[in-house]
């Protein structure tokens, strides 16, 4: 299992990276070496795991620092529409991000990671919430996202496919928001992704969903095309896409392969 | 309607400690530098400053005794007329004054016909429909005097009355003030460091400095016998201590003069009028029974006349014409004789204090 | 004749002064520039910013209507230095002033949150629950905005004279009507300017009610807040409400301009 993917790693960084790794040049090349500062504009889900993947980046490519942005998808591809002087975007869905490859604002996105939906309710489950069915109950105080961001899109799409009607107390900007909410046992439930659940520890509890009956989102990543330090965008979002070490940390965190 | 004051005052570390009985139908002034603690005991008196020790008395009933008795400005039929005035600016004239029966319980019609009685009894109606910004200093002053009689109040208390006026409209609205304060039945205090006010006002003046009543007396005491040289420089007059015996007078610091009066003696003090004393370049001869040498000290043009200050023993203050100036040559450090009559010279007791 | 006397105009004041000027209005002129002209009609009278207004006004007088009844007594308070420790009371006023308003939302959560200090009583005595209501929108803004009513107010109490109040007493008018009939009008113009201030600040409220109040059209989703949500998928829809909210604030300060400006000179 190793041997192939490493290859394919190989293979892919010369494809999507033509600048750094043309023909058989070796990695190294003094020119196109990874070094100095990139900004990486992501989706408010990567909070947790971006960092921990940018630390694993910093050690393999010494001399390179990765800071963040974490926002709304939409937000931040509002942002980087507007110029934003960022050098790498990742979204929490596809439809986000090419608002702004379409716009000629990116790079061709690469799918990384996919995630699925969960309800989080505030530890001990004050209103005993055993199933989504349960967030139609008129008690039941329900925070989601806003639909203009992925978080939202989701969890109204899960609403529809599941058949139920809610009415959420609140449309949050991002699943942060939502989580934040929900931790602070101000909601009930809320509807955010399986990787918050996650990180959010023992101050959540949750309940899972089905998978016929869940939705998913997928996340791209993609270099901006006005940024200043391409080589080292293009580097990380290789990194974050192939290497074994991102994708090992990205399935730690609980997020899954989107191939 | 009597007050009865016997009480220390205490603002921060001042303290005044006044006692006075004060009687009606009189207009009491109270006198003093500024600073020296009357507004304190006017607002003690008016319930606006509780005292810290003693009491204040109105008509027998403890108002404040330091303790546990404390009846509020509301309680005391008292009538303010504030420093300034303090009429209330978005208020005509009529509202000013019917503000206090308003706030006594009378309806508003009632308190409006009221304001306009009283307003028409100082001669004053025409300011009715006014606004306190639309009137002058002396109307403002009438205003104010109207707004405190409307309670009829037991007890008038007028802060620095004359003081926001200026020189020229002074004379006519303390003229009126007198007036009116004559036909007043209650008390009057009427606080001012002004002695032209104290004494074509008041019946009686309470001199008070550095927190402390210094002299109590009608304004004729106080000119002929002033207690304190504040209350001899407010005068005009140089006040003199020393000891009398055998129609003499040793004065304090120096110098020895001839009395009328040759059956007094112990401590005395005594006035030196500037008019009595004539000055002269050279020693004089004459029926005057004191001739004494001094320098000139400084000269204090005053109206149509010039104070002289003359540094002697004793140092005394004369009056003289500009043309005697020139005529004598005075100037600073000018040596010069005076002259004065033993009859001249007003001796009386020292006040206990 | 005295046309010579002109005021002097240095260089060293002008010039930053222009600056400051131009960086003031330059993004109110970029915002007009860029404001979908065509389609504003019908943004701003959709059911969603129409909804918002209703709300951002409704909150925002309600605020300081609220900030009004308990900041003036409070600010006579903190004047006339009755109640102990007054500098430690007038720190403590101002530092929802000072604090980030997204603070200022996590803190009222500690205090009005169903778990909260006080909200847990709420909740489990009256089932009130102030998060997601629009009451919890009116709290956090009369909070992070009342500081400005109160220290306006504070300095118009200090400054007034005694005399007037003296003056009143001894009328024998009692403490309310003193209050009510002399210091109140006597301070109306700054009155009025503390008011305008903390309405303008509890109008352009975000933080605090997005993290106290949360964001539900119709409910707690004042003009900010559809502003940033609009920002999210459709930038000329938040353009157009930002529009809409500043002609709100225009025609306010323009209503106002002689009181306020008369007000905020004295």
């Amino acid at each position: 299992m190793r041997r192939p993917r490493t290859a394919l790693l190989a293979l892919t960084l010369v494809a999507v990276i033509p600048g750094a790794f043309v023909g058989t040049q070796p990695v190294t090349a003094a020119t196109a070496a990874p070094t100095g500062s990139i900004t990486v504009s992501a989706a408010a889900s990567l909070t947790d795991v971006f960092p921990v993947i940018a630390a694993a980046f910093q050690k393999r490519f010494p001399g390179t620092t990765v800071s963040f942005n974490f926002g709304g998808s939409s937000a931040i591809v509002e942002q980087v529409n507007a110029g934003a002087p960022v050098d790498v975007l990742a979204t929490a869905s596809e439809p986000t991000m090419w608002k702004a490859a379409n716009a000629g604002h990116t790079g061709r996105p690469l799918l990384f990671a996919k995630n699925t939906m969960a309800i989080a309710m505030p530890a001990g489950n004050p209103a005993g919430i055993t199933g989504l069915a349960d967030l139609s109950r008129s008690d039941v105080l329900t925070a989601v996202c806003a639909v203009a961001v992925p978080c939202g899109t989701a969890a109204r799409d899960l609403f529809a496919t599941n058949g139920i009607s809610v009415r959420p107390v609140t449309f949050e900007l991002d699943v942060r928001g939502v989580l934040g909410k929900v931790m602070a046992d101000e909601v009930d439930a809320g509807i955010v992704y399986v990787t918050d659940v996650r990180s959010a520890g023992s101050a959540v509890t949750s309940v899972a969903i089905p998978a016929d009956r869940n939705v998913t989102t997928t996340y791209p990543i993609a270099t901006v095309t006005d940024g200043r330090n391409p080589v080292t965008a293009r580097a990380f979002v290789a990194y974050v896409r192939y290497s074994r070490s991102a994708q090992g940390i990205l399935r730690a965190y609980g997020f899954a392969k989107p191939w | 309607m009597t007050i009865a004051v016997d009480a220390s005052i205490t603002r921060g570390t001042f303290t005044v400690t006044v006692a006075a009985e004060l009687e009606p139908g009189m207009v009491v002034a109270v006198l003093g530098p500024n600073g020296s603690g009357k507004s304190t005991l006017l607002r003690a008196i008016a319930g606006l400053q509780p005292i810290s020790a003693g009491t204040i008395r109105i008509d027998d009933v403890v108002v404040d005794d330091a303790g546990h008795v404390f009846a509020p400005p509301q309680e005391r039929a008292i009538g303010l007329v504030p420093q300034d005035y303090a009429l209330f600016p978005h208020l005509t004239v009529r509202d000013n004054v019917a503000f206090g029966p308003r706030s006594r319980g009378a309806g508003r019609r009632a308190a409006a016909d009221l304001a306009e009685a009283t307003l028409a009894r100082l001669g004053i109606s025409d300011l009715t429909d006014r606004k306190p910004g639309q009137i002058s200093g002396g109307q403002a002053q009438r205003v104010a005097l109207a707004r405190a009689l409307a309670t009829d109040p037991a007890i008038l208390l007028l802060d620095e009355p004359l003081a926001a006026l200026d020189v020229e409209s002074r004379d006519a609205v303390r003229a009126e003030l007198d007036i009116h304060l004559s036909t007043f039945a209650g008390c009057t205090v009427l606080v001012t460091h002004d002695p032209l006010d104290a004494l074509l006002l008041a019946d009686r003046v309470l001199v008070i400095e550095e927190g402390r009543i210094v002299q109590d007396g009608t304004p004729a005491d106080l000119a002929h016998q002033p207690a304190t040289t504040y209350v001899a420089a407010l005068m005009g007059v140089t006040l003199l201590r020393g000891s009398a015996h055998d129609g003499l007078l040793s004065v304090d610091g120096g110098g020895v003069l001839h009395i009328a009066d040759a059956d007094v003696s112990g401590r005395v003090q005594c006035v030196v009028r500037p008019e009595s004393v004539t000055l002269h370049r050279q020693e004089p001869e004459g029926s005057a029974r004191n001739i004494w040498p001094g320098t000139v000290g400084s000269l204090q043009p005053s109206h149509d006349r010039v104070r002289v200050l003359i540094d002697a023993a004793p140092g005394v203050v004369a009056v003289v014409t500009p043309a005697a100036v020139a005529e004598l040559g005075l100037v600073k450090g000018t040596p010069i004789w005076m002259s004065m009559k033993a009859v001249d010279l007003a001796v009386y007791r020292s006040p206990a204090h | 004749m005295s046309s010579r006397r002109i005021s002097p105009r240095p260089a060293f004041l002008m010039v930053p002064g222009i600056i400051a000027l131009a960086f003031l209005v330059l993004p109110l002129l970029a915002l007009l520039w860029q404001a979908p002209w065509g389609d504003i009609t019908s943004i701003v009278s959709s059911p969603l910013a129409l909804d918002a207004l209703r709300l951002s006004l409704v909150t925002s007088l309600t605020a300081t209507a609220f900030a009004t009844v308990v900041g003036v007594p409070l600010a006579w308070l903190l004047a006339r230095e009755v109640l102990p420790a007054t500098r430690l009371v007038r720190a403590l006023v101002i530092v929802p002033l000072l604090l980030p308003p997204v603070v200022s939302g996590v803190m009222l959560l500690s205090a009005f949150g169903r778990r909260g200090f006080v909200g847990q009583y709420l909740y489990s005595a009256f089932g009130i629950q102030l998060p997601f209501t629009t009451a919890g929108v009116v709290l956090a803004e009369a909070f992070v905005a009342m500081p400005f009513l109160i220290i306006t107010l504070e300095g118009a109490f200090r400054s007034l004279d005694r005399r007037y109040e003296d003056a009143a007493i001894t009328l024998g008018a009692s403490s309310w009507t003193v209050f009510r009939r002399v210091t109140v009008p006597l301070i109306a113009p700054s009155l009025l300017a503390g008011a305008v201030l903390c309405w303008a600040r509890a109008l352009g409220e975000f933080g605090a009610t997005i993290t106290f109040a949360g964001n539900l059209p119709g409910v707690t989703q004042t003009m900010p807040l559809a502003v940033y949500s609009a920002l999210e998928s459709d930038r000329s829809a938040a353009i157009a409400l930002s529009v809409l909210l500043l002609g709100v604030c225009v025609a306010v300060l323009v209503a106002l301009r002689g009181y306020y400006l008369k007000g905020a000179s004295a």
